[in-house]
């Protein structure tokens, strides 16, 4: 049934060579129960030959077999005792497979709605997702459900898989009146791509190979498509984004900053700032066991030294100072809800995100989804399995990116402090502007800093007026004597920093062309670092972020 | 984002777990098993720590059934890395005679194995084990988490686990509770030998082929190291040209006929197989969902 090019290399040459070309390709499998998951991804497997003749021989002999042909696949992924003994998948299933293009890990999840958290669980890292509908029973709520999941969940690509197809006499007008119906909602939200393929399981019909039955198909078989998606996770912005997992020091000579790269590249002598200190430093070094390297991209676990020594410890973030993430105690988050004891605003949580844990307030739950009506609502509660958007304020500004530009810096889960299970996943949008409205720093803040009153002072003698100007300074006022000076030139004689709406001249530095963060904080926490590798604020005590 | 191959994204997952589990427990230990994913899981941490020093031990849990071959490997390897090596047995239960034959497999497995790995993670206070057990080996392994929750009794409840999303990984445990950590979930056998090969890293020599002898009843080649097998009327050991494709207790592990004498023969070798890692070891066999049964019960 394999084409000769599935065959595999039989000498380590040819092994080695055709490895060193393979890309990884992570899916997963969704929707309702009983539609045929399990029993998709056994046939892959046995179709290309991902499974031992034991393993085989093993399903042949057991007592179990719910399906109408010879060997029920769905037992070469249901492997915990209850799963056979109820004819259901209750959590992950992860299976390892290769053809002579790609490395495959499939995660197939259950479609019983009490396991929806398993679900999520092997959806969080597939880069595509295979949305099963049985060709008899068409879309349900719970294939809303687990689509509406997978696309918060930043998969960018799905396959449609309309199963069973055996059952309904291979008839393409099932087929396209149920891609029509998924469409209908699933177009809607984002994917991009959404592929259908009727197929059949059972008879593996356009799994491994095309389909015999269905000749008005002309499209590629799953395992094909399969074989030529983009492999990579959607959605990863290009920016630096290091967190500090953990700090190696075996001597007082060395110190390096431990972890794996979550975007981005980092270079050698790079200049780059720690969250939430605000310093910066470059980079000294990019320290592997296998030797020191020039540069180095996510998904890459290395450990960085700093020029400078620098106090920054695990939870810490590492990034280019001209790139920062957000910084925000508030955001607004995508939930899953995932256990039965239901979620109300302001309880209390731990959120877990990149490398750092904090405690964190819900503040508010702003919508619930309906699975029925597909309508977000306001509600008081989210309930085990539901997906709803939530204000969360922590107890310390979280350093962040939004999940549909960073899947990992994005991310976060919440873990309930007294039962020490995971409640919840969770995918950042945006941070919420804080209270404070900022208005101009008034004449007594500037008087109580300066210790004197502003005031125009009159002397025409100008060796006199010099004088006076030296003896002001030695007493730290902020003095300057003008010789006809005016408007600006006057304030830039006075030393002072001058903040205007618009570039006055080519003096000025325009600071409406710097690409800035949305959050406020953050966007002056990035001006600030503007600020000081232009060499105008020089001491450390103007770093970033010292307000915070 | 894709730039890398394969086994370097694997090798990349793997160091980002090991250094979570050491940021974030108190007294993790490494449960050191002396065979192939053993040994790359310990280059795993090398490089994961590296300037620095594995900065937890190794727990050896010896049932006094290993390979000769195998102990001198472990008196040997981790200490020329300058890993620490702990053993633990189940003296009580191997004075009293357990094995194999006169408990049966899962017995013995539950005494020599279980209890001494539950009993040597209490002794050391151990709130997070390594382990080097991968998914692809056996069909509820395929269910594991990367970090798996344990109660008190180091119990698994593969029906009630913790929902493990992106690379967040939930570490918080009460006291007596623990996590069993799996930082090779993802690695396949073939994965495995390909890395073993990329990187030259040791391991016993009994994964190559040599003439030993064997004791051959029908398709097993079963070693008589330490005599626990009544032999038959009749039998008795001869020179077979084998390997062990995995190695555990001698009476439960059988050798495979091989002429891979290398590592690059073993990959070939692989890339032919048609039968599992796992057919020879006989404890995963004794019952439908043994492993799943011995799972449950604290093993590994
Ligand atoms: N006729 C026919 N039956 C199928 C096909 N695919 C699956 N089945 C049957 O449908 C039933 C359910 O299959 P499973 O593979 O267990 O379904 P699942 O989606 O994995 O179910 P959960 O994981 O519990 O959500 C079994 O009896 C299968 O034999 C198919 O293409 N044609
Ligand atoms: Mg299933």
């Amino acid at each position: 049934m394999l084409t000769a090019e599935h065959q595999e290399p039989l000498t380590i040459e040819a092994f080695l060579e055709q490895e060193s070309g393979k890309e990884l390709l992570r899916f997963s499998t969704a929707g309702s129960v009983d539609d045929g998951k399990s029993t998709l991804i056994g046939r892959l497997l046995y179709d290309a030959r991902g499974i031992y003749e034991d393993q085989l021989a093993s399903i042949q002999k057991s007592k179990v077999n719910r399906s109408s042909g010879p060997i029920d696949f769905s037992l070469l992924t249901d492997g915990l005792r209850a799963e056979r003994e109820q004819g259901i998948t209750i959590d992950v299933a992860y299976r390892y497979f290769s053809t002579p293009r790609r490395k495959f890990i499939i995660a197939d999840t259950p479609g019983h709605e009490q396991y929806t958290r398993n679900m999520a669980t092997g959806a969080s890292t597939a880069a595509v997702a295979i949305v099963l509908v049985d060709a008899r029973n068409g879309v349900l709520p719970q294939t809303r459900r687990h689509a509406t999941i997978s696309s918060l969940l930043g998969i960018p690509r799905i396959i449609l898989a309309v199963n069973k197809m055996d059952l309904m006499d291979y008839s393409q007008q099932v087929f396209d009146g149920i891609c029509s119906d998924f469409l209908a909602f699933a177009g809607k939200m984002g994917f991009e791509e959404i592929l259908p393929i009727p197929m059949s399981a059972l008879e593996g019909e356009n799994v491994a190979r095309r389909a015999t039955k269905i000749p008005w198909y002309d499209g590629p078989a799953l395992l094909e498509h399969l074989e030529s998606v983009p492999v990579t996770g959607g959605r990863v912005s290009g920016e630096l984004r290091f967190p500090v997992q953990y700090v190696i020091r075996p001597d007082q000579y060395f110190r390096g900053y431990a972890g794996q790269i979550s975007s981005g590249t980092v270079r050698k002598g790079d200049t780059v700032m720690a969250l939430p200190s605000g310093k910066t430093s470059r980079i000294a070094s990019i320290v592997t066991f296998d030797g020191e390297l020039d540069a180095a991209s996510a998904p890459m676990s290395v450990t960085l030294t700093l020029e400078d020594e620098r106090d920054i410890s695990r939870g810490d973030m590492i990034v280019h100072p001209d790139a920062l993430p957000a910084a925000a105690r508030q955001f607004t988050a995508d939930l899953v809800w995932m256990v039965e004891d239901p979620l109300s605003h302001g309880r209390n949580l731990l959120l877990k995100h990149t490398s750092q844990q904090v405690s964190v307030r819900v503040t508010s739950i702003e919508s619930r989804l309906n699975i029925q009506t597909m309508e977000r609502k306001p509600a008081p509660l989210l309930e085990l399995n539901d997906i709803g958007e939530v204000q969360i304020e922590a107890a310390r500004p979280v350093f962040f990116d939004s999940y549909r530009e960073n899947r990992l810096t994005g991310a976060f889960i919440l873990i309930d402090p007294i039962s020490n299970t995971t409640v919840a996943a969770g995918m950042i949008q945006r941070a919420v502007e804080q209270q404070r409205r900022f208005e101009h720093v008034t004449a007594e803040e500037r008087q109580a800093r300066n210790g004197h009153k502003p005031a125009v002072l009159a002397l025409r003698d100008e060796s006199l007026a010099l004088r006076l100007e030296r003896r002001l300074f030695d007493h730290a006022c902020q003095v300057v004597a003008l010789d006809g000076a005016q408007g600006l030139d006057a304030l830039m004689a006075a030393g002072l920093l001058v903040i205007v709406p618009e570039a006055e001249s080519a003096r000025t530095i325009d600071l409406n062309a710097l690409p800035l963060p949305v959050s406020g904080e953050a966007a002056v926490d990035a001006i600030m670092a503007y600020l000081e590798q232009q060499g105008i604020l020089q001491s450390d005590r103007f770093s970033a972020g010292e307000g915070i | 984002m894709s730039s890398l191959s394969h086994l370097q994204a694997l090798e990349a997952e793997s160091i980002h777990i090991l250094r979570e589990v050491v940021a974030e427990f108190a007294k993790p230990v490494m449960l050191y098993s002396i065979g192939k994913d053993s040994s790359v899981m310990l280059r795993l941490a090398q490089k994961a720590f590296h300037p620095g020093k594995i900065p937890f031990p190794l727990l050896h849990v010896d049932t006094t059934y290993k390979f000769g071959e195998m102990i001198e490997f472990r008196d040997w390897y981790p200490k020329s890395i300058g890993a620490e090596l702990h053993v633990h047995t189940n003296w009580e239960a191997r004075k009293a005679g357990a094995n194999p034959i006169a408990l049966g497999t899962s017995k013995c497995c539950g005494l020599l194995k279980t209890r001494a790995l539950l009993d040597g993670l209490a002794a050391g206070g151990y709130d997070a084990a390594f382990g080097g057990a991968r998914r692809d080996e056996e069909k509820s392994r395929a269910k594991e988490r990367i970090y798996s929750f344990r109660d008190q009794y180091g119990q698994w409840d593969p029906k009630n686990q913790r929902p493990e999303l992106w690379n967040l990984y939930n570490s918080r445990v009460d006291k007596g509770q623990s996590i069993r950590v799996f930082p090779l979930s993802n690695w396949t056998e073939i994965d495995v030998w390909h890395y073993i090969h990329m990187e030259n890293i040791p391991v016993v020599p009994l994964y190559f082929a040599k003439p030993r002898p064997m004791i051959v009843r029908g398709e097993s080649l079963i070693p008589p190291e330490h005599n626990v097998i009544p032999l038959l009327p009749g039998e008795k050991a001869e020179m077979v040209m084998c390997r062990m494709r995995s190695l555990g207790c001698t009476p439960c592990t059988g050798a495979i006929r091989s002429e891979a004498d290398s590592v690059p023969k073993i990959i070939e070798e692989l890339l032919r197989f048609r039968r599992s890692e796992r057919e020879n070891r006989v404890i995963d066999h004794d019952q439908e969902g043994s492993m799943e049964i011995k799972k449950r019960e604290g093993y590994f």
